[in-house]
């Protein structure tokens, strides 16, 4: 290999920044009491989105199919409409009202916990592909839990915290040790563990454990109304206000993650064996352990996500309730560079998206699958900058560099 | 080493990580034989016979061969436990692999007996097995060709799944306006219209690896992420299109489907003639790419040049070659054969598209490039072996063994799992694989 680089600054590292901090920076450090150059933290990533939210327009419209059969003006006008609409659907349904903001914040939780998943397999130089799987997991022991324990609310919920997070660490760690003991690549085992996991439940939801009685399809029962994570603005009984607890369980996570990263032994452990697996190996550190602990920590982060999906919002388990978010989370994670604080940004932005994508599809009939084209798009140009750069005509910072290992190591 | 290679009949030196592969291929032997001794064997002796059938009704006629199962799952079940006792008593040495794969193939056809036997039919089609091997392999074998042609230009491509579905999407897309019902002209028995899908398709696959040769050697960004997100990327846009173009236009999502050609004479070969010589296109053609990229990787002046490039790149370019040239053509002849692979899935097989269609198939091919060392050959070997266990588990659900479909299912992916963690022993990538080169 060659030498791996930095895994990306963190705003805590950044303070020695070589360019004269703007007034605006002053601001913000005092506002935060964070001292970071927030111009160069936050150009990318924001013209980043406004150059996928404009190639998406363009998508939108090449992909009209009236043009394809009889182009004219007037359907070309037509098409422009659409993406035009489409665009603000996708804003208003995200931030327009109470109820949008209350969505977006409930899409929000699963992905900040799955995007902490992915972020602190990158701070070990692991790519873990695997939320999905892991979610899936992590929910279906939340499943078990709920269907079989009723006890006050303030118990049970933790319960179903913990259970979820050994039930997604398990997933995880498999992957963590076949890469510690074997040198398997954890972007394939944790794929086929995905996979693996997903005929897992189809299976589990056709035991009498899981299925209510008298049901073929694949579902369970419903689980304890106390193992449900309480809805935040329930005081003001509206129905279509979802946003529940887990989005606090999330903000806990995210800066339990950022303090076992930055301020633990183990954390810097983690980020020495990202950085260099043979420096950390030759300093005394046990990398067997490290992977295991990595991989089995992202497990139980994804598996908490799979739980926020459970008990947060369907309150049963069905094949597909992990819906894409453990995949969601790995252009987030990129997006958010890794860092806690990123992830909690990313996941709010891939939130709106999610809740806007529900109401655009309505509104406009414009597929709520442009959303994964969106995150795509992101990353691309996060990833490399030198485009945002050409486009945009701006100056940036660092490329990201190296995050992944090749087979060979 | 040295005194082992001269002297004939020395011990052969075994290193610890080879002692202890031999210590669990022997203890994997021993566990396999008590498998097949204490749960086939002793159900099956009451079971009586099974049937394999060598030839279905409009096969060129094979005798059906038909085995009593008490006495192939003793048999097989002896067998097992003495190739363990050789194993942990002093290895197989060089001769490993090749006792790895004999062993497991004498307990797969003891399973397959004994879930025969015990299942009411009494009897399976090994012709329709093996075909249905045949035909699974092909797109885990493409891809998996695509990955060899790029990682042996040190150029990491997870993109593969994301090329497979384009390549799925694009031919249908446009293969089914252009034949639309109607009965066009013919090529090798199928309509051009089909043709020239197949064409668009190995275009997409091939605009996808530009994406990626660009992102990965020109803006050096890291080659698995641009791998994931393309894949990501294509996943989007195709179920997006999907539901945007094909929702409501059913008639742009159907596509011809290419018929089997068999091959004369070769085709009236009892057994072997409808397994090997009796398929479409996409089968043949993957057969025939196989010995083409071999040729061309290890035969020719540019293949050597080219896998000089995936080793020692700078040694490479001090000799005069242009790495960066090198990478990207070899990056997108790998995409133009993912891409076919791709119009497999639409074209070749059901003729439509469905969202996500290719279900992991690329993944499952980048590790048939692992298993299969980076060469051709080995990757059309290992696509077979990942056929194979496609096709048994769909057997298996035929035969009602009682073991869920969702277990069967999972096979696939458990010897996914199981190759990559170095069954088959380690095998080494090319030495600059996933490094970009910044000429100096």
């Amino acid at each position: 290999m060659t030498e791996p680089q930095l895994p990306p600054e963190t705003p805590a590292e950044d303070n020695e920044s070589a360019e004269p901090e703007s007034r605006w920076t002053a601001f913000m450090n005092d506002l935060t009491g964070v001292n970071v150059d927030w111009r160069s933290a936050l150009l990318v990533p924001v013209l980043a989105i406004i150059a996928a939210l404009a190639v998406s327009v363009v998508i939108i419209v090449v992909s009209d199919i009236e043009l394809w059969r009889e182009f004219s003006l007037s359907a070309l006008g037509d098409a422009i409409g659409q993406a035009g609409s489409a665009m603000w659907a996708l804003f208003t349904g995200s931030f327009g009202s109470l109820a949008a903001v209350s969505s977006t914040l409930a899409f929000s939780a699963p992905l900040i916990l799955a995007g902490l998943s992915v972020a602190i397999g990158f701070k070990a130089g692991l790519f873990n592909i695997g939320a999905e799987g892991q979610m899936l997991m992590g929910g279906m022991a939340a499943v078990a839990l709920g269907i079989t324990i009723d006890i006050p609310v303030f118990l049970n919920v933790p319960l179903a915290v913990i259970g979820a997070m050994i039930g997604g660490g398990i997933w995880g760690g498999i992957a963590g040790l076949l890469r510690a003991r074997t040198g398997a690549h954890e972007v394939i085992t944790t794929i086929m563990l995905n996979s693996i996991a997903g005929l897992a439940v189809i299976w589990m939801l056709s035991t009498d454990f899981f299925q209510p009685e008298g049901r073929q399809d694949p579902v369970s029962e419903d689980i304890a109304v106390s193992a449900r994570l309480p809805r935040l603005l329930g005081f003001l009984d509206r129905n279509d206000l979802r946003v529940h607890f887990g989005i606090v369980v999330a903000l806990l996570a995210a800066y339990a993650i950022y303090w076992v990263l930055f301020k633990s032994t183990i954390g810097f452990e983690f980020r020495a064996v990202g950085f260099n697996p043979d420096a950390a190996h030759y300093a005394g550190m046990k990398v067997t352990w490290l992977y295991v602990s990595v991989m089995g920590l992202a497990g139980g982060l994804a598996g908490i996500a799979g739980m926020t999906q459970i008990n947060g919002l369907l309150y049963r388990a069905s094949p597909g309730f992990a819906a894409g978010i453990g995949f969601d989370a790995i252009s987030l994670a990129l997006l958010g560079r890794s860092h806690p604080a990123g992830v909690v940004a990313a996941g709010f932005l891939f939130g709106a998206l999610r809740a806007g994508g529900l109401d655009m599809q309505v509104a406009t009939d414009v597929p709520i699958d442009l959303i994964g084209v969106i995150q795509a798009l992101v990353v691309v140009f996060i990833a490399a900058p030198a485009l945002i750069r050409a486009i945009f005509r701006v100056k940036t910072g660092e490329e990201i560099g190296q995050l992944t290992t090749g087979w060979g190591t | 080493m040295t005194a082992a290679a001269t002297t004939p009949d020395a011990v052969i030196v075994r290193t610890p990580a080879e002692i202890k592969r031999s210590r669990y291929l022997g203890i994997t032997y021993l566990f396999l034989a008590v498998v097949v001794l204490w749960f086939f064997a002793r159900w099956s002796v009451d079971l009586g016979n099974f049937t394999f059938k060598l030839a279905r009704p409009t096969d060129p006629s094979a005798p059906d061969l038909t085995l009593s199962a008490g006495r192939v799952t003793l048999i097989v079940g002896v067998i097992l436990a003495a190739m363990g006792g050789v194993q942990l008593a002093r290895g197989f040495g060089k001769m490993n692999n090749l006792v790895l794969a004999i062993g497991l193939f004498l307990f797969i056809f003891a399973f397959l007996g004994w879930a025969t036997a015990q299942s009411s039919i009494g009897a399976f089609s090994m012709v329709g097995m093996m075909k249905t091997t045949i035909v699974r392999s092909v797109p885990i074998t493409l891809g998996a060709l695509a990955g060899v042609m790029s990682e042996r230009v040190a150029v990491i491509n997870i993109a593969i799944e994301g090329q497979l579905l384009g390549g799925a999407f694009v031919a249908v897309v446009v293969a089914s306006p252009l034949t639309g019902g109607e009965d066009p002209t013919l090529i090798l028995g199928s309509p051009i219209g089909g043709w020239i899908g197949v064409g668009a398709a190995v275009f997409a696959g091939m605009l996808l690896a530009w994406v990626l040769a660009v992102l990965s050697i020109r803006y050096v960004v890291d080659q698995i992420i641009v791998g994931v997100v393309i894949t990501i990327f294509v996943t989007g846009m195709t179920s997006f299109l999907a539901l945007r173009w094909l929702a409501d236009n059913p008639e742009l999502n159907k596509g011809p489907i290419f018929k089997s050609i068999g091959i004369p004479l070769l085709s009236d070969i009892p057994f072997l003639g409808p397994v090997l010589f009796d398929h479409n296109i996409f089968v043949f053609g993957s057969f025939i790419l196989v010995a083409f990229l071999t040729f061309l990787l290890f035969r020719t002046r540019w293949g050597l040049r080219a896998r000089a490039v995936g080793e020692h790149p700078k040694a490479a370019d001090t000799l005069g070659v242009n790495v960066y040239r090198t990478r990207y053509l070899n990056v997108i002849i790998g995409g133009a054969v993912a891409g076919f692979g791709g119009a497999f899935f639409t074209l070749g097989s059901v003729g439509r598209f469905d969202e996500n269609m290719t279900n992991g198939r690329g993944f499952i091919g980048l590790a048939a490039m692992i298993f299969g060392r980076w060469h051709p050959v080995g990757a059309m070997a290992a696509g077979l072996v990942f056929g194979f266990a496609d096709a048994m588990s769909q057997t298996l659900g035929i035969l009602q063994t009682g073991i869920p479909s969702e277990f069967l299912g999972m096979v696939p992916f458990i010897a996914t799992i199981l190759v990559v963690a170095g069954l088959v022993g380690k095998a080494r990538p090319p030495a600059a694989d996933g490094q970009p080169y910044i000429k100096q």
